[in-house]
């Protein structure tokens, strides 16, 4: 039988993405052909790269040259454990969503269906390649794709001027975040001239140039997963997409800046100092509150869950943070607790992310509305999609048994016992920091509350919501296949911690794998039992035979009558649905609390107005008083050197000809 | 025996700090002056502790003195002064508490990194109360800079010394007696000169709001 | 699993189903006695939930599953957070199932079920409680894992029956961070068990309501199941408390004839408890929802100040 080694597979997994895109471009209107076969198809090879990545997870690092490209300078790939598991989440989150896709895309939605399809699949291939590429050509070719792909899937209804604004916005800011990459490679080179990975790791820099390497790489990546404060192309541009995009975009997508942020700071810089670390937490904290706060008073569904992954970033960083300070005081073992912690957070944020964006897909496409003042009592109109809907938003919510919970509570034990860092300033501030932590999470439930119940419950807010339709057979078993991954990922989270354990082998010399599998498989414990433990079976199994007992109980001994009657009105008899909460008014409180980081636009009415509206437009600062000012500022220069242009054409020779002048004088 | 003893001291800390808390976001007149006369208590409690471990007897009497004078008499005289302004139900309007918390949360943590090389070099009872020390001045004088009426801004002071004295006592086994009088003795009449000015801006302005006094700058 | 701690984590789990009316209605009985009324006597919530249990289910015309489904999982949540907390014996089996940390995550899950079923029905009332409770809710709760954290800490464990264990061996009488902590729980449990300062059980005012307002809609043996679990969770909280801040009497694995002294302790711990949470709630009055949020954002930084103070003290 012929080996094949996962590598190889992986390389076949793009090379078959290509070719479907290829194939919707050959079929380009034709829309049955595009939905029904080709999508799925996507979806199956993703499954195929989840499998190989699985593979590869157990095997030693794969090395594969590919002469493509320039002429001598050919694109390096390694397949390794940390590439294996991100190609795993890629794989795994990817499979629900093309499904969905397949079933998600109508007709005559701007772009043609067949050249969307060559989009995403070109998408989801550069991701791919991203992750594999083992030198800063291929990594920059493949990254760029990324790049533009997505911001065509972000415009595929270019004919909205708001949805062209966020694509340039997007594409502006990814490209910053290129040139910052591009120069952290430079640096990682060390005037080697030699761009693989393999050199870079060889070289052993300076303090202040590993500074520098990590502070662009830092810049790089966090433009493009979205941190504080370059975040503000994130809530535009995800929410622009098609449903199925922004769930890439958001779930897997911004992931692959995670991986570039570990790659660089775990396995191509050979020291790590303990600032990044405490740079990277508190820009991870700050962002992560910034966007759960946001979460909480947005009122369009999309900008909300945009929102809610900006927080989710910032929490993926923060564990980046405490693993590089505890690796810098050579603390093995918790710094595999904090990348294990963020590791599984990825896999899990990818999961309830994708499902959690799908859902609102189909809401948008059975009801026409974004807005939450608009939506509301849907749970009666599609159980489907509501009731899987419901087990992303408990997983984005942190509670247990699912996964959001699982990486939160190793995220706090990583924050609690850190005792013994020999800095003391640090040792005092950090468990207080998983206070803040906390913080975010509770509130992270509030604005899945506001989401949940604002759509999914109450009555229906306008009467066109009644003729909502269900989700079809093609989207359920790509909900269903997310939705899955949430309980499996939270109820056996020993298993999934078995399989990063080769990540953090690989990359810090030491796993969890071992002390987790000593207590077995029901229970979570990465120290010992006596110190920390959790078992999300016994868990969930505890509240279940309580709820389901206390059921069978009351059943047998109640009498069992029931009654349907109108909600009691408080004596007001002309309650209408509009008189429900809306999502304005449940963000209130948090509007007022933190309104010194909100920028608030609010027209009361008056006594005297004859159609009296209420209005809250919440902005964000940053636009305010960072980026107009660079933008005016970027104007004000390319006004003055726009005085260049006179339009007579002897003024323009004079420029050639000082400009000759000029370089014959500099080369004399 | 010496274990229980630095517990106490520390407990006592611990005390004072959660009285300058409480007096930071406290908005009543008359329980900020309660809150003075139990922190006065705590450091009346310390006090006694170390007199009894170092066999001091000096400090049994600045013990007795702060009892007299920053439990009964001072508390007794701001009493009266409230009574007399009527301002005892006054409510003052204070920025968001929880970010004053959360400013008071910096300052500890500030007070201790900057104390920590400092009580390194003690060999006292415990070497964390001079930094809850610091952090009790420092929030003391957090609360001066954030209130507006007088009758509190005295009482900040007032807690400043508390802290100060707290500080001496517990780093360095309290100052010589005679020290300890003389500042007993101003405190005393700075709280009388105080009051004396109370009444005056009192007269002046109808109101004991400080903001007024910002009517006196030449123009 | 050994046959001691089998017994104990049953005996655990009956006495607090048992009790926790008890604990609301001795609560209740000295609030009037406090406040000159006679008061309806200690076993009045058994009777309430009898009539309850025996009433028919008035359920809204809008209601759907969810609305249905949320009292059991409610009731099975606070069932299992007794099961949990060490309250008699350190020798709970299934104590490993959850640690400090996914007890208060227990708690979110009732809180969460409990809103998104009031807002199921899209009434002004269920909208107005389900946003005011997760207002509680997401101050509370940092809060009271700050608290714990703060126990957590001393003992360098999360694990509950470790904490309990360890604070009951304890080499100091006194530890100043947990009086801190001991602050931010008393705030932390009267807000999230809607008593006198934040929220009032006996009324009915919109203005005022947020227990009262979540739970307008449901009647007959959904409601009993939600009042029974109600005072499951303020057990679970006076025990919580009690095994942190006084875990003196509760029995420990070697030492299972303990149990029979656990008991009595127990009960006598949780009478003088309650008598000073019906004290604290006559002698304080009900403050404006706009208040609330402050007073439970001083818990929260309170409960960081305990840690602040263990980390910087080192007890």
């Amino acid at each position: 039988m012929l080996s094949l080694l996962p590598i190889d597979g992986v390389l076949a997994v793009i090379a078959a993405w290509l070719s479907i895109g290829i194939c919707g471009v050959f079929a380009l209107r034709r829309f049955a052909f595009v939905s029904r076969v080709l999508f799925p198809a996507g979806g199956l090879v993703c499954l195929a790269l989840a499998l190989f990545a699985l593979q590869a997870l157990f095997q030693s690092p794969q090395v594969a040259v590919l002469p493509l490209g320039l002429p001598g300078l050919p694109f390096h790939l390694r397949l390794d454990a940390l590439a294996a598991f991100f190609l795993l989440v890629i794989g795994g989150a990817g499979a629900g969503v093309s499904i969905f896709a397949a079933g998600y895309f109508r007709q005559g939605e701007g772009t043609p269906p067949g050249l969307l399809c060559l989009e995403y699949h070109v998408f989801l291939a550069s991701m791919a390649m991203v992750v594999l590429a083992d030198d800063a050509y291929a990594f920059m070719v493949a990254w760029e794709t990324m790049a533009l792909s997505s911001f065509f899937l972000v415009t595929a209804n270019h004919k909205v001027p708001e949805i062209r604004d966020a694509g340039f916005l997007y594409l502006l800011v990814a490209h910053v975040g290129a040139i910052a990459i591009l120069l952290c490679f430079g640096v990682l080179q060390a005037n080697t001239g030699d761009y693989t990975f393999a050199n870079m790791r060889a070289q052993s820099l300076t303090p202040f140039w590993a500074s520098a390497a990590f502070l662009l790489a830092l810049f790089g990546f966090g433009a493009k997963a979205g941190i504080f404060p370059l975040h503000v192309w994130l809530p535009e541009a995800h929410p622009a997409a098609p449903s199925p995009v922004s769930a890439l975009m958001s779930g897997v997508m911004l992931k692959t800046a995670v991986y570039g942020m570990v790659r660089v700071s775990f396995d191509l810089l050979h020291l790590q100092l303990w600032w990044w670390g405490a740079l990277l937490l508190a820009v991870g904290l700050a962002t992560a509150l910034f966007g759960v706060v946001f979460a909480t008073v947005q009122s369009d569904m999309k900008r909300l869950l945009a929102y809610s992954s900006i927080e989710n970033i910032g929490l993926l960083f923060a564990a980046i943070g405490l693993a590089v300070i505890f690796n810098a005081y050579g603390m093995r073992a918790l710094s595999a607790l904090a990348l294990t912690a963020c590791l599984f957070h990825v896999a899990s944020h990818a999961l309830f992310k994708s499902l959690l964006f799908v859902g609102t897909g189909m809401v948008l496409h059975a009801t026409g509305q974004r807005n939450l003042g608009r939506l509301g009592g849907l749970v009666r109109f599609m159980p489907w999609v509501a009731w899987l809907v419901l087990i992303g938003v408990l997983a984005s919510s942190g509670l247990p048994p699912l996964s959001g919970f699982a990486s939160e509570w190793l995220l706090l034990q990583t924050f609690l016992f850190t005792p013994g860092l020999p800095h003391p300033f640090l040792n005092m501030v950090i468990p207080v920091l998983a206070a803040a932590v906390a913080l975010i999470a509770a509130l992270a439930g509030y604005a899945m509350v506001k989401f949940f119940g604002v759509v999914f419950l109450g009555q229906p807010r306008e009467e066109t919501l009644r003729e909502a339709h269900d989700a079809g057979w093609l989207e359920r078993i790509g909900m269903l296949w997310l939705a899955a991954g949430c309980v499996v990922l939270g109820l056996l989270p020993t298993q999934f911690i078995v399989l990063i354990d080769r990540v953090t082998i690989d990359l810090l010399g030491w796993g969890l794998g071992r002390q987790v599998a000593q207590t077995g498989w029901l229970i979570l414990a990465p120290f010992s039992v006596e110190r920390a433990s959790f078992s999300p079976l016994l868990f969930f199994g505890g509240v279940l035979f309580c709820s389901v007992l206390a059921f069978l109980l009351v059943r047998a001994i109640y009498h069992g009558h029931m009654r349907r009657a109108p909600p009691w009105d408080c004596g007001f008899a002309w309650q209408t649905a509009r008189m429900q909460d809306t999502a304005e008014g449940f963000g209130q409180p948090i509007r007022q609390i933190f309104e010194p980081l909100l920028r608030l636009e609010r027209h009361l009415p008056t006594a005297a107005d004859r159609e009296p509206r209420y209005r809250v437009v919440v902005g964000d600062h940053s636009w305010f008083r960072l980026y107009l000012p660079i933008a005016h500022g970027v104007e004000f220069l390319a006004r003055q050197v726009g005085r260049l242009q006179r339009g007579r054409i002897s003024i323009y020779l004079l420029y050639s000809f000082l400009t000759l002048l000029f370089m014959l004088f500099l080369v004399r | 025996m010496n274990a229980l003893i630095s517990q106490l001291v520390n407990l006592f800390a611990a005390v004072m700090l959660i009285l300058a808390f409480a007096m930071l976001s406290q908005r009543r007149v008359i329980t900020l002056i309660h809150l003075f006369a139990m922190q006065g208590l705590a450091v009346v409690g310390a006090t006694t502790v170390v007199a009894y471990v170092t066999h001091q007897h000096h400090l049994y009497y600045s013990a007795l003195l702060t009892l007299v004078l920053k439990v009964f008499l001072i508390p007794f005289l701001l009493h009266r002064v409230i009574d007399r302004l009527n301002v005892k139900w006054d409510i003052e309007t204070l920025f968001n508490i929880p970010t004053q918390m959360i400013v008071g949360i910096g300052l500890v943590i500030f007070a201790f990194n900057v104390s920590l090389p400092i009580a390194r070099f003690s060999e006292t009872i415990s070497r964390g109360t001079l930094g809850i020390a610091l952090a009790c001045l420092l929030l003391s004088f957090l609360m001066m800079i954030t209130r507006a009426k007088a009758v509190p801004q005295v009482v900040g002071f007032l807690a400043m010394e508390n802290a100060l004295f707290f500080a001496a006592t517990s780093a360095t086994y309290g100052m010589p007696m005679v020290v300890e009088l003389g500042i007993a003795l101003d405190v005393l009449v700075g709280i009388l000169i105080m009051g004396v000015f109370m009444f005056q801006i009192r007269e002046q302005f109808e109101s004991l709001d400080i903001r007024h006094l910002e009517k006196l700058k030449e123009d | 699993m050994t046959l001691s701690g089998l017994l104990s984590q049953c005996l655990a789990l009956v006495l607090a189903l048992v009790l926790a009316p008890l604990l609301t209605g001795w609560v209740n009985q000295w609030r009037a006695w406090l406040q000159n009324r006679s008061g309806p006597g200690l076993l009045q919530p058994y009777r309430m939930l009898h009539k309850l249990f025996n009433k028919e289910s008035v359920l809204a015309e809008s209601a759907s599953p969810f609305f249905r489904a949320a009292p059991y999982i409610i009731f099975g949540c606070m069932t299992l957070a007794c099961a949990i907390i060490p309250m008699l014996s350190t020798d709970l089996p299934l104590s490993i199932a959850a640690d400090a940390i996914a007890l208060v995550g227990l708690f979110a899950v009732a809180r969460v079920f409990l809103s998104l079923a009031a807002m199921d029905i899209g009434t002004s009332f269920g909208s107005l409680g389900a946003r005011r409770e997760m207002l509680v809710g997401f101050l509370a709760e940092p809060a009271l894992l700050a608290v714990l954290f703060t126990a957590s800490l001393i003992a360098n464990s999360t694990a509950l029956t470790t904490i309990v264990t360890s604070l009951a061996h304890r080499e100091f009488a006194i530890y100043p961070s947990l009086a801190f902590a001991g602050i931010a729980f008393t705030f932390v449990s009267f807000a999230e068990n809607a008593r006198v300062p934040v929220d009032n059980p006996a009324t009915h005012l919109e203005l005022t309501m947020i227990h009262e307002a979540l739970i307008l809609e449901y009647s007959g043996r959904h409601l009993a199941l939600i009042e029974w679990a109600a005072s499951l969770k303020l057990f679970a909280y006076s025990c919580i408390g009690l095994a942190i801040f006084f875990p003196w009497g509760i029995a420990e694995a070697e030492a299972p004839l303990a149990l029979i002294f656990a008991i009595p302790a127990l009960v006598s711990k949780l009478a003088i408890g309650g008598f000073l949470l019906a004290l604290i709630e006559t002698l304080s009055a009900k403050m404006r929802i706009f208040r609330v949020p402050e007073f439970l954002a001083s818990a929260f930084m309170l409960a960081v100040i305990g840690m602040l103070v263990h980390l910087l003290l080192g007890v």
